[in-house]
């Protein structure tokens, strides 16, 4: 079993900025249970040794060239799906909280 | 914001040591962005460097700029790092409006360069090996801009605008291991090992390194550890440090504050602060909490880097000498002095000295005036030294005060035009006819005109008085309105005096 808790569940929305109702913190814990303890059945294929894939396709290496090309975009084009801007920059609302 | 109480630097040296560590982040000066061929250029216009990719458009992909990687490897190499054999791109989660993604395309558990170590010379000649413990690439986040409330700052801010043209923008992230043993000299040592920094990557010319641009970043963590004991303190991060000076200040104050809080039996808070320009002091910003759980996952967009062994060989073989070498090296081909030479280390202009020797200028010429009048011109206008004249343009400055065409004072007048953009220091002469009289027969001319008014003057030099000379050689000058070489109208004076 793995060891997903609703006190890490409840972590992983704060995080990702989702608002859970106890109930749904009670039944994500148990799906993400689930899906934790079927992903990791893929642990016991591999031993220590194997390492990580980060691809399915053995592919490194793929660089472009630093030349700028015309996929540029232009303020308008830039700012179109923005649901409020200044003319030139995206408007947000002020946030608390620091620069990253 | 309450002013923070300050122990006395050598009492809380008394007390505690520092430990450092520090953040430097690296803008590099490629044409384009690190994942996509937007481009990378400082200035223009809000939001007209955007492509899909710098957005987070639905179905953008990411690709990585072939030159940021030969850059990345080279910093590394001028690091003393081993280059990872592979090393990939991982996702740092976090909600904040500077990146439309909601997370950085940065490195996390293999980073393109781990385990270097720069030598670094303070001004007083102390050597440090400062060891870092990776370099690793990532991209820029975007420019937010707070509008409303008193401060422009975030707090009280009503709303914030958002520009992405800094977004993507290539980063190489350079993070040092635990720096003890710098004891008084920590704060110098700040200055020194971002100067070091900043001449590497000028050196290797992958970054434009204008900190007041922030092409160069530093963060600086501070801790003390009391007298005695093993336990490290905890540590703070200081941001939003962007120049070699408020380095040497911040690290300075962030050692008497916290000295303070711990003599008067208080905790240090785990957080970041913020150093302020203008008040010379930091203060709190964000604690490290929840917010530092950033959910590193590999990055699935990209694909590893794997350097083969040529492209290694190829960029080691290619490294500049490096910065502590090259002082050493200049300092001995110029003859300075200690003191000479830690005047350019102060003014942080070395490599813009060099270059002007390197364009004809004498070594203690180009010393004076870059860290003379340009660097005085410069603070008067709060902008860089750089950005006000180019190294040709002392040399020249200089070449013309050598062959005596000007005095140091007509030179300082034409040095004041040619940073107005009036042409080079040769034409700005012959356009305002600056040029020192050196025909005697004018210049006697003049002096007979001044003896003229004060007769007695040759009398008095005769009786040995020559400091009499004084008045005429002044009244010569106005006279000719200062094209005239003072010690030249001297001699001739004497001359007159010692004829009779």
């Amino acid at each position: 079993m793995s060891d997903i808790s609703e006190e890490s569940v409840r972590h992983l929305a704060g995080l990702a900025r989702i608002a859970l109702t106890d109930a749904e913190v009670t039944a994500l814990t148990a799906e993400l249970s689930q899906i934790v303890d079927v992903v990791a059945q893929v642990t016991s294929a591999v031993d220590a040794d194997t390492p990580a894939t980060s691809h399915p396709i053995p592919l490194t290496n793929v660089y472009r060239e630093d030349v700028v090309t015309d996929d540029v975009l232009t303020p308008e084009q830039a700012l179109a799906s923005a649901p409020e801007h200044d003319g030139s920059r995206f408007k947000v609302s002020a946030i608390l909280g620091e620069e990253q | 914001m309450s002013k923070a109480k300050l122990m006395d630097y050598d009492k809380a040296l008394e007390l505690f040591e520092p430990v450092l560590g520090f953040e430097v982040h690296v803008e590099l000066s490629t044409q384009t962005k690190m994942f996509s061929s937007a481009p990378n250029n400082f200035g223009a216009e809000p939001n007209t460097n955007i492509t899909p990719v710098c957005l987070g458009l639905p179905g953008s992909l990411p690709v990585v700029n072939e030159q940021a990687v030969r850059y990345s490897i080279s910093l590394g190499l001028a690091l003393d790092c081993d280059i990872a054999p592979s090393s990939s791109f991982a996702r740092k989660n976090y909600f904040y409006p500077d990146l439309a993604k909601n997370y950085q395309i940065s490195q996390f558990d293999e980073p393109i360069a781990v385990n270097g170590t720069v030598e670094v010379e303070l001004p007083n000649g102390r050597v440090f090996h400062v060891d870092i413990e990776r370099a690793h690439m990532e991209e820029d986040a975007g420019k937010l801009t707070h509008v409303g409330g008193s401060t422009g700052r975030i707090q009280g801010a009503e709303y914030s605008l958002v520009d992405y043209n800094r977004a993507g923008v290539p980063l190489v992230e350079i993070v040092t291991r635990m720096i003890e043993g710098a004891e008084h000299d920590a704060p110098e040592l700040a200055k020194a090992y971002v100067a070091t920094i900043r001449d590497i990557v000028l050196a290797l010319g992958i970054s434009d390194a204008k900190m007041e641009r922030g092409n160069l970043r530093c963060d600086a963590n501070v801790s003390l550890r009391p007298r005695g004991s093993n336990k490290l303190g905890t540590r703070t991060e200081t941001k939003n440090v962007n120049s070699l000076r408020s380095i040497e200040r911040a690290v300075r104050y962030e050692i008497q504050r916290q000295a303070q809080i711990l003599a008067d039996g208080g905790t240090i808070v785990q957080e970041t602060r913020h150093w302020h320009e203008d008040t010379g002091a930091t203060s709190a910003g964000r604690p490290k909490s929840d917010a530092d759980d950033y959910r590193y996952f590999p990055e699935p967009d990209l694909l590893p880097v794997v350097p083969s062994p040529e492209l290694i060989a190829e960029l080691k073989a290619a490294l500049p000498e490096k910065p502590v070498e090259r002082r050493r090296r200049l300092k001995a081909e110029w003859g300075f002095t200690d003191l000479e030479f830690q005047d350019i280390d102060n003014s942080g202009l070395l490599t813009e000295v060099a270059a002007t020797v390197a364009a004809g200028a004498s070594p203690q010429a180009a010393r004076k005036w870059w860290t003379g009048e340009v660097a005085r011109l410069a603070n008067a206008a709060e902008v860089d030294a750089t950005s006000l004249v180019t190294p040709e343009q002392v040399a020249e400055l200089a070449g013309l005060v050598d062959e005596g065409t000007l005095t140091d004072r007509l030179a300082r007048q034409v040095l004041e035009s040619v940073i107005a953009g009036e042409g080079s220091p040769k034409e700005v002469v012959d356009k305002q006819g600056l040029a020192v009289v050196s025909d005697d027969g004018a210049l006697i001319e003049a002096i007979d005109k001044a003896l003229s008014a004060q007769p007695d003057v040759l009398e008095k030099i005769r009786e040995g008085k020559v400091q009499a000379a004084g008045a005429v050689i002044g009244a010569v000058m106005q006279a000719m309105q200062g094209k005239a070489d003072a010690a030249r109208v001297r001699e001739l004076i004497l001359e007159r005096a010692s004829a009779q």
